[in-house]
């Protein structure tokens, strides 16, 4: 039971790290290498009005949030943009926007070492809490139940209503949807905005529980991929998924055999994957 | 022709603008005596390295100048520090010594911040011959080292003493009757909490312990929650871990949740920075950590309030005076000698005592036998309970719950 309730909560954990680079990569096209800065950038935020100002960081997400998507938004349009006019194909694309991204995520970086160089840690919620016979910690169990909201929202808004719709159809295939009427290049900003927005709420919320400096980024950007491709690119049940499968194993092994062997763990399922399912999870066969 | 003209004005004056700079440094220069620092400000290490590092250089530098400069044979010299991020790489520190040493032409270089970069980078450091004197650095290999690089002094310790000093503390509780015999041990993957570990097995056996839980995870886990559960499960006395900082952070916070109750909870790393109090409070009453300083005499009092002024950062309570240290050491050597005959000042470090706000510290093969091994927050201070040749180590108390 321990497992199971510890691995789904370190599953929420993974899920808040990946949805906002799913819906960028997978919709957008644009993989993002910045994305774990977006993260640690949350978390400073969370830490800076935490300290500063005793804000709860519950209070910061609604913040920060918005803040995160018109920053994202801004970076797509006057950053990305360019690259996605002038890109030929979608590999051309995406050696670009690599590129590009990986260089805002140095200039993050840096902005970020020249506010708070140190570590980004304090105590929020940090009290015991017994879920199903197992003791967990409160600020865990929050991120947990927002991963989820925030996975069902996008889910349902996807799948259910119009804009979700044409948001899909742009990562099924952006010129047929340019066919059928759709603003891909107004969905495409818009979708990567709120991924960017995502990854911000996920930082706030990680850093009530896990301790983070400016550079930890990539740390995170890793892991983000490792969900996305596992999951298949642009579908979010695949992400989440994926994120269930990893945080459950990771704290199987952990508890079962050795806390070393996580990580060995983790590729070993992301091999199996990459060898018998290279689409993802729940990804399309690209024609 | 008006553009080829604009052209030629803008040239001219860059020219002029040019020749300008470098005169004014050319003379600057001959004022000054060069000092380069590689450390990382971003990267894995950069979160301990701007706590530990970078302040007591900011702070030596400053107080240096503002007492008009290092006094040499030829008059007084203000300071000129050039730094640079080696982004917690060993590659970019070593490219940075290499640029420090033949185009900015440094005078002498400030030790790097941790054991592998201090060993990785010692021989560029003996190849131009700056002394090094590291700081952030333990291992048992410092015989070995120090004979093959004569450019290297130590002054933290060792990993055994590190260790030891911890099995004695944990002897005492024993012999005293506060814990059994019990040790939950945990590490994490990396070359210095494996380093720790290995050296602690033995130890701690033959002091009679038995180490229930001995466990290690890899750097940067982002739940140790399991770790936590499967050691409080085996029921342990005492809590070990040979921690780093995020880890360190993570793990206290675990033990506060899963109420790990011990009367010994040591982690390593981090555990003396002012960030550690102020995430957990008074909840960390009791903790023991690597390092500790004696912050009752009068030369430390003054240290950690200058370096509050002048840095406005809070020094923590362990190599953040030994890395001053180093810096008073260097200062010392340079102005016992008189100039920047980096050879000359190497052997007057090897032969000469210096006096710090450590007390004095003298080097004997290169490795100046006297730190600080173990300290614990005791009040809101993190006070040194064990050392090597430092007086003012206070008594241990027990650890009783976390609130």
């Amino acid at each position: 039971m321990d497992i199971l309730v510890s691995g789904f909560l370190l599953a929420g954990t993974y899920a808040l790290i990946a949805m906002g680079l799913n819906l960028q990569y997978g919709v957008a096209r644009i993989m993002n290498l910045a994305n774990g800065e977006m993260i640690v950038l949350g978390a400073l935020a969370a830490f800076w009005a935490f300290t500063s100002y005793q804000i709860s960081p519950l209070l910061t997400l609604f913040l920060a949030a918005p803040l995160s998507f018109i920053g994202n938004w801004l970076i797509y349009k006057f950053l990305l943009r360019p690259l996605v006019k002038r890109a030929k194909n979608q590999g051309q694309l995406e050696v670009d926007s690599i590129l590009a991204t990986f260089g805002i995520s140095f200039a993050l970086v840096g902005i970020m070492v020249s506010i708070h160089g140190e570590y980004f840690t304090y105590s929020f919620l940090a009290n015991p809490i017994e879920v199903l016979g197992s003791t967990v910690a409160e600020n865990r169990l929050v991120a947990f139940f927002i991963a989820l909201a925030i996975g069902l929202v996008l889910y349902l808004w996807l799948n259910h209503t119009r804009a979700g719709t044409s948001v899909r159809a742009v990562a099924v295939n952006a010129d047929s949807a340019r066919l059928v009427g759709i603003n891909v290049d107004k969905v495409s900003a818009l979708t990567f905005a709120l991924g960017g927005a995502i990854a911000t709420v996920g930082g706030v919320l990680i850093s009530t529980f896990i301790t983070l400096d400016a550079s930890i980024g990539v740390i995170f950007t890793m892991k983000a991929l490792i969900i996305v491709i596992m999951g298949g690119v642009g579908d979010i049940r695949g992400a989440i998924i994926a994120a269930l499968i990893l945080g459950i194993v990771e704290t199987g092994v952990a508890t079962l055999v050795d806390p070393g062997l996580t990580l060995v763990a983790a590729y070993f399922i992301f091999l199996l994957v990459l060898l018998f399912r290279p689409q993802g999870l729940f990804g399309r066969r690209s024609t | 022709m008006i553009r080829r003209n604009v052209l030629k004005v803008l040239a001219s004056t860059s020219i002029a603008a040019v020749t300008g700079l470098t005169m004014t440094f050319g003379a600057f220069a001959a004022d000054t005596i060069k000092i380069g620092a590689v450390a990382p400000k971003t990267g894995p290490l950069a979160g301990g390295a701007v706590i530990t590092q970078w302040p007591n250089v900011e702070l030596w530098v400053k107080q240096v100048n503002a007492r008009g400069g290092l006094k040499l044979k030829d008059g007084q010299k203000m300071i000129e520090l050039i730094e640079y991020d080696d982004k917690t790489n060993p590659a970019e520190h070593i490219k940075a010594v290499q640029r420090l040493a033949t185009q900015d032409k440094v005078d002498f270089i400030i030790a790097p911040y941790g054991t592998g970069f201090n060993v990785a980078a010692a021989p560029i450091y003996a190849k131009y011959g700056y002394p090094q004197i590291a700081v952030s650095a333990i291992s048992d290999k410092i015989e070995e080292l120090t004979e093959r690089y004569p450019t290297l002094f130590f002054t933290l310790g060792t990993t055994t003493s590190f260790v030891e000093g911890v099995r004695d503390i944990l002897v005492k509780m024993k012999d005293e009757g506060k814990i059994g015999n019990k040790i939950a041990m945990v590490n994490v993957a990396d070359a210095f909490g494996i380093e720790l570990a290995d050296a602690a097995r033995p130890i701690f056996k033959d002091a009679g312990f038995e180490l229930v839980y001995d466990k290690s995870y890899p750097l940067g886990t982002p739940d140790l929650s399991p770790v936590m559960k499967g050691a409080k499960a085996s029921n342990p006395d005492a809590f070990v871990a040979w921690s780093y900082p995020p880890d360190t952070f993570a793990l206290a916070e675990q033990a506060i949740i899963e109420n790990l109750d011990v009367k010994a909870y040591y982690s390593a790393v981090a555990t003396c920075f002012p960030a550690f109090a102020g995430k957990f409070g008074s909840k960390i009453n009791g903790v023991l950590g690597a390092g500790g300083v004696d912050p009752t005499t009068e030369k430390m009092m003054s240290y950690r309030a200058e370096h509050e002024k002048l840095t406005g950062k809070v020094p923590d309570y362990w190599a953040s005076a030994n890395t001053y240290v180093s810096l008073q050491i260097l200062e010392q050597a340079i102005e016992g000698v008189g100039s920047t005959d980096k050879a000359a000042v190497t052997e007057f470090i090897k032969s000469n005592t210096f006096d710090t706000i450590m007390g004095d510290i003298k080097f004997e093969n290169q490795f100046s036998n006297k730190f600080w091994t173990v300290g614990q927050w005791q009040d809101g201070v993190f006070k040194g309970v064990s050392s090597i040749n430092v007086d003012g180590a206070v008594p241990v108390v027990e650890k009783s719950g976390w609130n």
